[in-house]
């Protein structure tokens, strides 16, 4: 009797079974170290930065002394010192000199200008005894948060004792510039100069890539031109991003004497590198329209650019829009090429024009990840959770977009 | 002033718009017969035509527009008001302003699928010019043969052999990382996986695919680096802070999206029937994968595989923030070792002055990495054509 089963066949089939089996399991595992290594990716970064959205404050009230600040040149006052000696007088058994110090240390330096701030709005305050909210240090700050253990540890544990220490969101974070000081450093000056680059790019390379795509897939003939430019464009779409800095940094820079470090030449070079991802994309979205639209367009006696940009170009416009989002979402997180055009300067101010030297959000984060202050670790991966936030935020809007408006013809 | 001058332009445009239009609504009310285009179309024309000249007023006005920033708008809209006067007064009903406006809408679109074209030859020439510069005072042999790569050090080395091997060493680990994890995660996404946990594992390998690759140095610098370096030491080997491991394993998690996604469509694209056959035969569905599948998929995984490689190759960031700076020449994953993009991104961040062999050699790197990746790129396009099955 011819035994069917796996024993029969000398194990053979078990074996086969059993080399199946491995098979799956090693297309599984490849999977699940992938998710694993992007859980942990945004675990280290979530759980690094979290806390750089608070800040650590206390307060105390004090006079503001009027021999350290003249009624009439309040701006030159002396409110440090004001602060410094406040805060001494609280702690009066701190009598070494280098305690004093330290003490005096984990003071930022913005509470001398807040309270300056304060009095020159109001100097009637002068003298009087007022309620002044100070800003912890970036040490202090890390200690109070539970970060780092430190020498100081009795003098800070005796200091929030005394000045209970509060946490609050960090509104700094926001709406500063950047900083040396750990706890002043903002990102609205690499926000906003990542707008500017990434707008410009969007401004040049949309229409750019848009008619390009149109021309090569509605109104080209198919010869030896087009072929080069199609080559051309699918061989940029490979070139190494830092190539495109050189480019800007020769061209732009040397050849054409546009400002460094200006969002302008960013957006420039930002513009090139997403053109061929435009263009593909928005060929693809123009080749999905049916011939059948243009057709019964040039049918009814449109001319031929009528049919195409009264008839075909909007029915594929949700198409190019979503892929010209996602090649902004690369544009937005692209660091190399900027750091070649001298957007990696420190620079504190504000951008308020697209000519003003500024820096981008990833730069910002490789500057930030390059300082030594260990706040300033917490700092960049705070930083990454806005960008990673706002990519997300695109590529959901980009989804959406092609959820609501794909057609299938 | 550039702001201004587009506004300016654009007013000047739909001023003209708006004037053209209803000067050819008079003329046809007048004529009571038939324009050969339609108001509206001698409308574009004129504002197609304004906005041109006033570009080309603004273009004119950018040698001078450090000592006088006030052309450029002027200009601009001089050159859009002129020009927009011109067009308007040849309105008659004889005037075929359709086809004109068309000529000149396809000169745009002609225009812009050429800056393709411009932007490959402005990087050629850009690298090219600061290159020769640069063998003009470093002997090309020195610089492809010589193991010794010091541009700062006095007197300054430039053999980039060391910069290769780093090169190769990091895109090694990273393409015998993504290589397996992104081919396996291929083959069962398409030939395992069932329709939900497709649905949530694509969206996964695209936010890995999103994730900027700065994001991706802070990580590799910051914990992985230290993480192979305390376990190394745990075991006893001596690694360096900043090891080609590090770099090379992030690299190849950044690369396992791109390999499976390629991947996963060359899979897929292999016909049901070719598999049927293979089960009608017996074989499991494992065995008809190893055998009919793959190997049919073979060319167009390793047209993947090349891209992966030139992605690897031109990387900077990573590399930038989790390798070192120190060209050594080595093989060993645990060294520290520096790449081409690391010694670009460095060499031309700061100071630069152009006329010294330090900065120009940042071009002769650049000139290599274009054409390493060039090549890649043609041999994965090559692999593709040739080896093409057309099933149907």
């Amino acid at each position: 009797m011819i035994e069917l089963s796996a024993k029969g066949s000398n194990g053979l089939l078990a074996k086969r079974y059993a080399s199946e089996k491995r098979f799956r399991a090693y297309g599984a595992i490849a999977l699940a170290l992938t998710t694993i290594f992007l859980g942990f990716l945004l675990y280290d970064i979530i759980s690094k930065g979290w806390p750089a959205f608070f800040e650590s404050h206390s307060s105390l009230e004090m006079k503001i002394d009027p021999d350290k600040v003249a009624a009439g040149d309040i701006a030159n006052g002396d409110f440090a010192a004001i602060i410094k000696q406040s805060v001494r007088e609280q702690f009066p058994d701190i009598e070494s000199r280098a305690d004093k110090k330290t003490l005096a240390s984990f003071i930022s330096q913005a509470a001398g200008d807040e309270l300056r701030n304060m009095v020159l709005a109001n100097p009637e305050l002068i003298g009087q005894t007022v309620k002044v909210d100070l800003l912890l240090s970036a040490d202090a700050d890390l200690y109070y948060k539970g970060l780092i253990e430190t020498d100081d540890k009795l003098l800070l544990d005796k200091f929030s004792a005394k000045l209970p220490v509060t946490q609050s969101i960090s509104w700094r974070f926001w709406t500063n510039g950047d900083s040396r000081e750990p706890e002043l450093a903002g990102l609205l000056g690499a926000i906003k100069g990542s707008l500017f680059t990434v707008g410009i790019a969007i401004f040049i390379g949309l229409p750019l890539g848009v008619f390009a795509a149109i021309y090569l897939e509605q109104f080209a003939r198919r010869n030896r031109w087009t072929d080069l430019i199609e080559v051309n464009i699918n061989n940029l779409a490979a070139v190494p991003s830092i190539i495109f800095g050189l480019l800007g940094l020769a061209m732009f820079l040397n050849f054409f004497g546009l400002p460094r470090s200006a969002p302008l030449v960013g957006g420039l070079v930002l513009a090139l590198l997403v053109l061929p991802t435009i263009i593909i994309a928005s060929r693809a979205a123009l080749r999905a329209v049916p011939p059948s639209i243009k057709e019964a367009a040039l049918g009814v006696g449109a001319s031929k650019q009528q049919a195409v940009f009264h008839h075909v170009l909007p029915l594929a416009l949700p198409g190019i829009l979503t892929g010209t989002i996602l090649a902004l979402a690369r544009a937005f997180g692209e660091t190399a090429p900027l750091l070649m055009i001298g957007m990696v300067a420190f620079i504190a101010d504000v951008p308020q024009s697209p000519t003003d030297a500024a820096t981008v959000l990833p730069v910002q984060i490789y500057l930030w990840s390059d300082l030594p202050e260990l706040a300033f670790k917490s700092k960049t991966a705070a930083a990454i959770i806005v960008l990673i936030g706002i990519l997300m935020l695109a590529n959901a809007l980009a989804i959406y977009m092609r959820r609501k408006f794909e057609r299938r013809w | 002033m550039i702001l201004w001058s587009i506004l300016i332009i654009l007013a000047a445009a739909v001023g003209a718009f708006l004037f053209a239009k209803s000067q050819a609504t008079t003329l046809q009310t007048a004529n009571t017969g038939r324009l050969a285009s339609l108001p509206g179309q001698h409308g574009l024309l004129a504002a197609a035509v304004a906005m041109l000249a006033g570009l080309a007023g603004v273009l004119v006005s950018i040698p001078f527009s450090t000592s006088f920033a006030w052309m450029m708008p002027v200009l601009g809209a001089a050159a859009a008001t002129i020009a927009a006067f011109f067009t308007i007064s040849r309105i008659t009903p004889k005037w075929h302003a359709r086809n004109k406006f068309e000529a000149i809408v396809m000169g745009v679109l002609i225009a812009s699928s050429i800056v393709a074209i411009l932007t490959t030859v402005g990087i050629f020439a850009s690298v090219v010019f600061e290159s020769v510069a640069f063998f003009r005072q470093v002997n090309i042999f020195e610089f492809l043969f010589t193991t010794q790569w010091s541009p700062t050090g006095t007197p300054p080395a430039f053999g980039f052999i060391p910069l290769l091997t780093g090169t190769l060493l990091i895109t090694f680990i990273a393409i015998a990382v993504a290589t397996p994890l992104g081919l396996f995660a291929a083959i069962f996404l398409a030939e395992y996986a069932s329709p939900t946990l497709r649905r949530w594992m694509k969206p996964v390998l695209e936010m890995l695919a999103g994730i900027p690759t700065v994001v991706l140095g802070f990580f590799a610098a910051l914990t992985v680096a230290p993480l192979i370096k305390h376990s190394g030491n745990a075991i006893g080997l001596d690694v360096a802070s900043e090891s080609a491991l590090a770099a090379g394993l992030v690299m190849g998690m950044m690369i396992v999206p791109l390999i499976s996604s390629l991947s996963d469509d060359i899979i897929n694209a292999v016909p049901q029937s070719l598999r049927d056959g293979s089960y009608a035969m017996g074989a499991t569905k494992s065995e008809t994968i190893k055998r009919v599948v793959l190997p049919a998929a073979l060319p167009g995984i390793m047209s993947a595989v090349m891209l992966a490689i030139s992605r690897a190759i031109g990387e900077t960031m990573i590399v930038v923030m989790a390798a070192g700076l120190a060209a050594n020449l080595t093989f060993n994953p645990l060294a520290a070792v520096s790449t081409i993009t690391v010694q670009i991104a460095t060499l031309l961040v700061g100071d630069q002055e152009f006329d010294s062999a330090k900065t120009l050699s940042a071009f002769a790197l650049g000139i290599v990495l274009f054409f390493i990746t060039l090549a890649l790129n043609y041999i994965a396009m090559r692999i593709v054509q040739r080896y093409r099955q057309a099933y149907d």
